[in-house]
This record gives C-alpha cells, structure tokens and sequence, in this order.
C-alpha cells in the first residue's frame, strides 16, 4: 500500500508486534499460510489516487495510469491479481470483524451502508474530520455539526469529493449523501472532501480554482486531460477578466463533455465536475461574468471597480494611507456638512486589493 | 481454438476471437481506425485517444479506446463512425495542433505526416480552435544523426517505446508532467550525452517531424556541383528493398535498376553498390572466424556490420567489444578501397573524391565519424544519407522514378553476389558466412548451401551447423532487447555460441532507422521486416553469383592490391578498433 510519510512510521511500527504474534508472515498460525505486508511511499503525486496510476508508481514507473481492462483484479501489480482499496474501507474492517456486518450495514442507506468520514472545510465554524452515517444531509452535517456558516452568511454551495467532484446548490440541502444521490446531483464522494461555500464565494472562480489543481496534477499522458484541461482552465480565466463571450460558455460545456468521455483515467474523466456543476447550478453567475462583465460575488478582481462615496466621505484619509500603490488622493470638492474634501481612487493605479474597504470606518468605499 | 464471438462494427456483423480488439475487429469488418500511440505489444497505452469508439455491451454505448479494448460479449455494437465519434477526433487533432508548431510548410514530414494526413482527413477547418498557451521547446541537435523538436512532438511516445522495448535501451523517456509533459532524456540532458546508439528506429516510427536524421542533401549536392570532386556513390542492400515505398510502389518491390539510373541521373561520377563490400566483408571475416575458431581465439565472434550494434556492445557489454569482428562494416571497407585502391587506379587523388553512403541506417552517420575509419588519411565515407533522403534528393532533383530505365551499377565495386544482396536482412550475413565457410572446408568451392535457420523475423535465432564433421555452433538476433538477452547468456555461460550475427534494427537493415516511415495504418497490419526481405531474398535466388568469395572483382582486388584475406594490408584498409563506454 501507498502511503505518506508522516504516516510511514506509526504504520510500519505496527508490523513487528504482528509478526510477532504470528499474525503477519510465514506460516500464520501454523495454517502454511504466508502473508506479509510491505509499506511503500509515494511521491506524493494526486493521479497516484487512481488505481493504475498507482500499480505502475509502484513497479517503480512513472506515475501514470494505464488502460482497463486487463482490470486489476485480473492483471493488477507486477501483472498479478490486485486489489485496492482506500484507507478508510481497510479501516472499517477491524470494526466490522469486531462488530459484525450487520451491525454495518444497520447505519447507511440501502446501497450505501456504514458510515463516512468527511474532511469538512471552507466557510464552517467547525472545520476538521467528521464521520457520519452514510445518508446524512448536508444540512445536518453542516449547521448541526459544522457549527454553521460563520457571520450570518447565507449557504450557497457545497462541493464534494475534492477537485474531481462537483458543487451542489442549496436545493439539494436536505438530500440525504449516498454515493448514489452525490452521483444524481452532479457530484460525487470522491476523497470525502466537504467545502461550504457561502454568498462571497464567486462559482466561477471556484471552478477555476478546482480546474487549477487538476491542470497542476494531470499526469500528461493522455491528450484530453493533458491538453483539454489546460484550455479550460483558461477559458475560465478569460470569463473570471469578463473577455469570454456567450459563444465560449457553450464552447467550454462541449470541451467538459469531451473530456469526462474521452480521457484515459478518472482524474481527466471527473475534471470537468466541478464546471459542470456550477454551469449547471449556477449559470446565471456565469452570465453575469460574461455578458454584464460583472462577478456578483465581488470576487473577480478584473471586474471589480472600487469607489468612494463623496456623500459619505469625511476626508480622514485612512483609505489612503492603506493603499499600497497610491491609488487614492483627496478631492478638492468639499460635501454639503462636511469639513473636508471627499477622497476618490485613481481606478488606472487600483489593484483592487480592497485594503481602502477594509480600513474605511465609515463604509463609504463600495466595490462591484 | 479460441471462442469466438460475434459483433458488429458499424452494423456490419464480424466474428472474431474473444478478446479482440475493437481496432483489429473493425480491420477485419473493413473500417480503419486512425491511430497515433497504439503500437502491437509495444506500445499499448492508450493514451492519445484519437481511437476512440463507442461501444455497447449492453448497458448503452460509451467511449472506448478501440487499440486496447478487448471484445468479450457476444452482440456488442461498434460505432466507428458516428457523429459523437468523428467530433471527438475532431476536438482531440484540435486540441493537439494548439500545442503543435503547425510549420507543415518547412517540415521534413510534410505529405508523409500522420497528422497532418489525419486531419485532412477529419475536415479540420481551423487549426487554432483551441490556440492557448503553447509550450516552447529548444531543438536538440545534440546527437551525431538525428535532432528532436518537441514542438512537433505529439506525445505519443512511440518512440519511447521502440527505445526501451525493441532496443531495451531506454534513454528517452516522459520529462515533466501534464501539460508540460515532454520526451528526453534523464536531467534533460541532450541525446548525444547519453548512451544513444543511434540506431534511429525512433525516427522510424515517429509519426510526425518530431525527429529526424540529420539532413546532409545539400552537402551533396554542393559536392555533386563541385567539379573539382568525384563523388562517387554506394548503396546498402536494404536501401533497393525499400527506396520505392517513397514512390508509390508495393513494400517489398525492389527498384536497384531505377536507383542506379537515379544516382547516375543526380549527377555521382560513379555508381556502386555496397553489395560489393558485402562480398569483401565475407572473406576478411570469414577468415577471422576460422582463424579465431581453430586458433583458440576469443570466441563468441560477432559480427560488426551495424554499427548500432557496434555502439550498444561499447556503451552496454563494454568487456564484449574483444569478441566483435574488427572487419569494418561493409560500406567502410568499400569506401576505404575507394579512396586507396580505386583511386591508385583512377589516378585520383583521394582528398578529391567524396564518397556517399546510401544507407537504411542513421547509426552510420555516427560511424563514419568514428576513428580509425580512414584508410588513406582521409575519412572512407564523407557523407552518409538515409534511405529517406536519398528519396528527397530524387524529388528535388526532378527525376521521375517511376519512369526511369533499370540500370546496372558501375564496376568493378558494382558487381556483388546473391550472398552480398542477403547482408541487409537478419540472417543474412551469417548465411553469407556460412556459405562461404562450407565452400571452404568442404573443398566443394561452388556449392550454394542456404541455411534457412537463420531467416525469418524471430528475434533470436540458434543452430547448430555441421560442416565436414566440424560442429560450429551459431546464433543470429535482431533488435538490441534480444542481443542483451542472447548475451547476457553468453556472458553467464549460460550458453556457448562460436558465431554470434547481431544487426542493432529488428529484422536487419531492411527495417533500418533510415527507411521510408509507414504510417500506423500500415505498420499495424503489414510486417514490413518480412515484405522488405523478400526483395532481397528473390534478388539472391535470382543470381547465379550467390558466393561471396567467388566474386571476380573481390577476387581481382585481392591478387592486384591487397594479397589474401586477412593479410597486414587488409588489415590496414578494411579492419578497425573500438572503445569501451559507459552508460548515460
């Protein structure tokens, strides 16, 4: 089995007590049953997830997947009969042997039985590892769990199953989380990865985000996901400058279903998720982006614009003193009531930063 | 025999072995599939998609890649051509031109790309449709015969396949990953630093101009123009087996008429034909084998006519390179009889005579460079052309191939034997050999024994031959993975061989790093090694020379200049040294 290496140790400490015991090696209980275990550590590369391109890294390759079939439970490792498995089923089963099966398969839902751990993150009070029985909703994992979205933020999105998986919207709340109802609504379980999302994320930039990280790890062996991804990444960052056009939405959908149908592995297979998704739920975010050159969520930095109210404005300069590029100078027109000139921002100097917005005790700075 | 299913392709209905592919189910319904990687049990990655199929087997159709997709249910459904399937090929060849150079204009490659056919083919209508970032490689001119532009590159790494499987030795490989992803060498490092042996059969098998050897037509054809010179022109056997695969004829058709009237057409003063050499060659190494097998010399003696080979015992069995013949390879000794004995002759001197080489080989463009290749102060060979330039030159010069007359070699080094034609084909020079030994010992001077266990494209080969009571035991391999094989047991005492034929190209020099590239769509249903052979195996039948040491002109240069086999001056002109490398 794969493995990290801060994990190495406390997992190789356990193998000689068990040899000891005649649990692991020769002849375990004098039954002529050899079997022994061998820690190996990866690299750390994010395609090593996937099966093949697991087996080949460790034959000593370079880590790429290759083709099934031959699946690997025909011709897996060192072409030998192989079975994979994450580490959270092989640490279900300690608790399955001592608990029975059918204590098991009481939690969970028809097709998806036990439990599920979740790495839960993004805009949560309590973020870190859950374990919940399969058929939990999100709502229930996040506001009941999670402690809820901090600052009173309303819940936009949540995306599961790390960077492969997909964004689901708040219709889909109460749906209880099966590896079947994740599937249905665009997404997947994946690593278990849980990321909450709330009214200040932009979707499009999540994808971006997501689609950054794919492009990264994609191991370059197959032309859909080497290629494909990589001028998806950049149609999201012409749409996230508001340079795309309505005709580079559609063309972007077309290249999604490309590559989910053509590429050789999961990882290009499932790329495509996480912009499917919000072009699905969260088209009209997309839109805005390309025909109103707006980010809604104020997120898009090249399609911000920062402005100082002059009714609001009482000259006392903080905005100006915080802006690390000079952006923004006083005024000379002095408002009605008002002792001093009004500051403006130079918008051809603005990096759009929002320092000024952040250190304005007056809320008189605006952005959008 | 295998159970068999039915299926249909297209709805053509085809019953085929359980786990066929979809690619060779589909040839056999009469549809062709393109493809880049997939190459027959080298290379089945299935990773540039271009193949891709949909397929039902009854849970509704989806997206296959039919070069590695095995046919295991009766009543699946093949869809090679429907609209999903063409526009997915469409977007892949899109998607690979908006990293490609796209310089079709000055590429060594245009009109013979499988690209560039590919998506003319696919009615691609704008090469830039997914123009982004496109990564910029430097060139690496680095190696003696051959440079690499991975802005061409396509990625589908046949050619590292070919290096690590056919020639087990591997020094090209995946650098970087995603869409950095790019072939070289460890640490970056330029071809000519590592242990390359230039054997060329990546650039056999690259499907587009990502590699190519080192072009030197303009050399020539400025020696050709350069009436201070006589240049004169030899060509390897394997290079008539396959010059006319660039002019529309069969694979296997022999054009040695047409060539010489070509070469006499682009201006060479003479016209030779290495075959000639090939005889040469026989008798100087013939009589190294006697004299090493009855002396007690160092034995295994193995042949050095490929200079890939001679390369990889250098770089690989470094304590090997005792047991490799000296003799030089056979278009080295004809140009060093060249530029000695023809020129004395002619009354030329040799620093004005240009020989070039026309060969099926990129290794020796290295070779020519080597020391101790240069017999009269100057190098034997000036100029070594592939197979494929020489079709370059015949293009630019004009000449209408198809249409010339058959015309025969100059003489005296034109004139070869039956046994000389065989040289270019694995087999062959051991046959050669052992021809002539029998002629020899038997004292039955002109009897023509063919020894059929050394043809035939495997790639190990053994026999035990008898001849007089003398038991000589000999082994012929192709293709470096199976020379390291057949040596390493050797090497182990493992097993015992008195003569050991090694050509570096699987198959010989018929399927040589400098013959015409085939596409995939060819390569994957013709064995180009056996068509190729059997050019030159009908020439040898054909001949009623078929002996090397019966050759007249070989015979003459012997009693006029150079005495006997294996006498000091022959070893002067004819014989060379090697070096012991390390790996890189």
């Amino acid at each position: 089995m794969p493995a990290t290496q801060s994990v190495q140790p406390r997992v190789t400490s356990t193998f000689v007590p068990t040899r000891e015991y005649g649990v692991l090696g020769k002849n375990i209980f004098g039954t002529g049953f050899d079997f022994d275990i061998d820690l190996r550590l990866g690299a750390g590369a994010f395609v090593c997830g996937e099966e093949t391109a697991l087996m080949t890294s460790i034959e000593g390759n370079r880590g790429e997947p290759r083709p099934r079939p031959p699946f690997p439970a025909e011709k897996g490792l060192f072409q030998k009969p192989t079975i994979l498995n994450n580490v959270e089923t092989y640490a279900n089963i300690p608790q399955i042997i001592l608990n029975g099966a059918e204590w098991f398969a009481g939690m969970g839902t028809e097709k998806s039985k036990g439990t599920k751990v979740f790495a839960l993150g993004g805009k949560i009070k309590h973020t870190g590892l859950v374990e919940v029985p399969m058929g939990t909703t999100l709502r229930t994992v996040i506001e009941e769990i999670g402690g809820g979205i901090p600052n009173g933020k309303k819940f936009k999105a949540a995306q599961t199953g790390g960077p492969s998986g997909g964004c689901i919207s708040p219709e889909n709340y109460d749906v209880p989380i099966d590896y079947d109802n994740l599937i249905a609504i665009g997404s997947m379980m994946g690593s278990g990865g849980l990321i909450v999302m709330d009214e200040d994320n932009c979707m499009v930039d999540i994808a971006k985000f997501f689609l950054e990280f794919t492009v990264d790890e994609s191991c370059g062996k197959c032309t859909p996901c080497r290629i494909g991804t990589k001028r998806m990444y950049e149609m999201l960052d012409k749409i996230t400058k508001g340079q795309a056009t309505l005709e580079d939405l559609d063309k972007l959908e077309e290249l999604c279903y490309y590559i989910k149908a053509n590429s050789l592995c999961g990882l290009g297979q499932t790329a495509p998720n996480p912009v499917l998704s919000t072009l699905k739920n969260f088209r009209n975010e997309y839109e805005a982006h390309v025909i109103d050159k707006k980010c809604p969520a104020g997120v898009c930095k090249d399609l911000l614009m920062f402005s100082i109210s002059f009714d609001k404005c009482v000259g006392c300069g903080l905005c100006a003193k915080n802006c690390p590029v000079g952006a923004i100078s006083q005024g000379t027109e002095i408002a009605p009531g008002k002792k001093k000139a009004a500051y403006v921002i130079d918008t051809t100097k603005c990096v759009k930063c929002g320092a000024c917005m952040d250190n304005c005790r007056l809320k008189a700075i605006t952005k959008g | 025999m295998a159970d068999m299913i039915n299926v249909k392709i297209n709805g053509i209905a085809v019953s085929v072995p359980k786990g066929t592919t979809v690619l060779e189910a589909a040839h056999q319904a009469g549809v062709d599939i393109p493809t880049f990687c997939y190459m027959k049990e080298i290379n089945e990655i299935g990773a540039c998609r271009i193949c891709m199929v949909e397929i039902n087997e009854g849970r509704g159709f989806r997206m296959v890649a039919s070069c590695v997709y095995p046919l295991n249910f009766d009543n699946s459904e093949v869809r090679t051509n429907s609209p999903k399937v063409l526009d997915s090929r469409k977007k892949t060849l899109e998607l690979i031109l908006s990293t490609h150079d796209k310089k079709c204009l000055s590429c060594v490659r245009s009109g013979n790309c499988e690209l560039q056919s590919l998506c003319n083919e696919m009615g691609i209508e704008d090469e830039n449709a997914y123009a982004g970032e496109k990564p910029e490689y430097e060139i690496d001119n680095s190696a003696v015969h051959m440079y690499r532009d991975n802005n061409k590159c396509i990625l589908c790494r046949r050619c590292t396949a070919v290096c690590s499987k056919w020639q087990g030795i591997g020094v090209i490989g995946a650098n970087e990953r995603g869409f950095k992803t790019n072939i070289g060498s460890a640490f970056e490092m330029g071809l000519g630093s590592t242990s390359c042996v230039s054997c060329g059969q990546c650039i056999a098998v690259c499907p587009v101009g990502a590699l190519s050897e080192k072009d030197f037509t303009n050399q020539v054809f400025a020696a050709i123009a350069d009436e201070t010179k006589t240049v004169i022109v030899q060509t390897a056997p394997a290079v008539r087996a396959a010059l006319g695969e660039e002019f529309g004829y069969e694979i296997g058709t022999n054009v040695e008429g047409k060539m010489a009237a070509a070469l006499r057409r682009l201006g060479f003063d003479k016209v030779f034909d290495t075959d000639w050499a090939a005889d040469l060659t026989i008798m100087e190494e013939a009589t190294e084998f006697v004299d090493r097998f009855t002396n007690g010399g160092v034995l295994p003696l193995i042949t050095s006519c490929s200079p890939g080979w001679v390369k990889y015992c250098e770089h690989y069995f470094p304590n090997m390179t005792e047991n490799l013949s000296s003799c030089k390879s056979p278009h080295q000794m004809q140009g060093a009889v060249i530029k000695t004995y023809l020129a004395e002759k002619m009354g030329l001197d040799p620093k004005n005579i240009v020989v070039v080489s026309i060969m099926p080989c990129t290794a020796k463009k290295f070779e020519c460079q080597r020391d101790n290749e240069a017999a009269a102060g100057v190098p034997d060979v000036d100029y070594v052309l592939t197979t494929r330039e020489l079709a370059r030159m015949i293009k630019r010069a004009g000449l209408k191939f198809t249409a010339l007359p058959d015309e025969d070699f100059d003489n005296p080094l034109g004139l070869s034997s039956g046994a000389g034609d065989i040289f270019g084909v694995t087999g062959g020079v051991m046959e050669a050999a052992l021809r002539t030994a029998y002629c020899w010992l038997s004292g039955k001077n002109e009897e023509v024994v063919e020894f059929h266990e050394g043809r035939g494209t495997d790639g190990i080969k053994r026999s035990t031959v008898n001849i007089n009571g003398t038991e000589i035991k000999v082994a012929v391999a192709s293709g470096l993975a199976n020379a390291k094989e057949l040596l390493t047991r050797v090497q182990n005492g493992e097993e015992k061989v008195d003569f050991i034929e090694i050509m570096g190209c699987p198959g010989g020099c018929v399927n040589g790093g400098g013959q015409p590239q085939q596409p995939a769509s060819v390569r994957l249903f013709t064995d180009l090694r056996s068509e190729r052979a059997k050019a030159l195996y009908s020439e040898d039948a054909a001949k009623t020379l078929r002996l090397s040491h019966l050759n007249k002109d070989v015979q003459a240069l012997y009693d006029e200049y150079l005495e006997k086999p294996g006498s000091h001056k022959a070893h002067e002109l004819l014989h060379t040294t090697y070096v012991k490398r390390t790996i890189n």
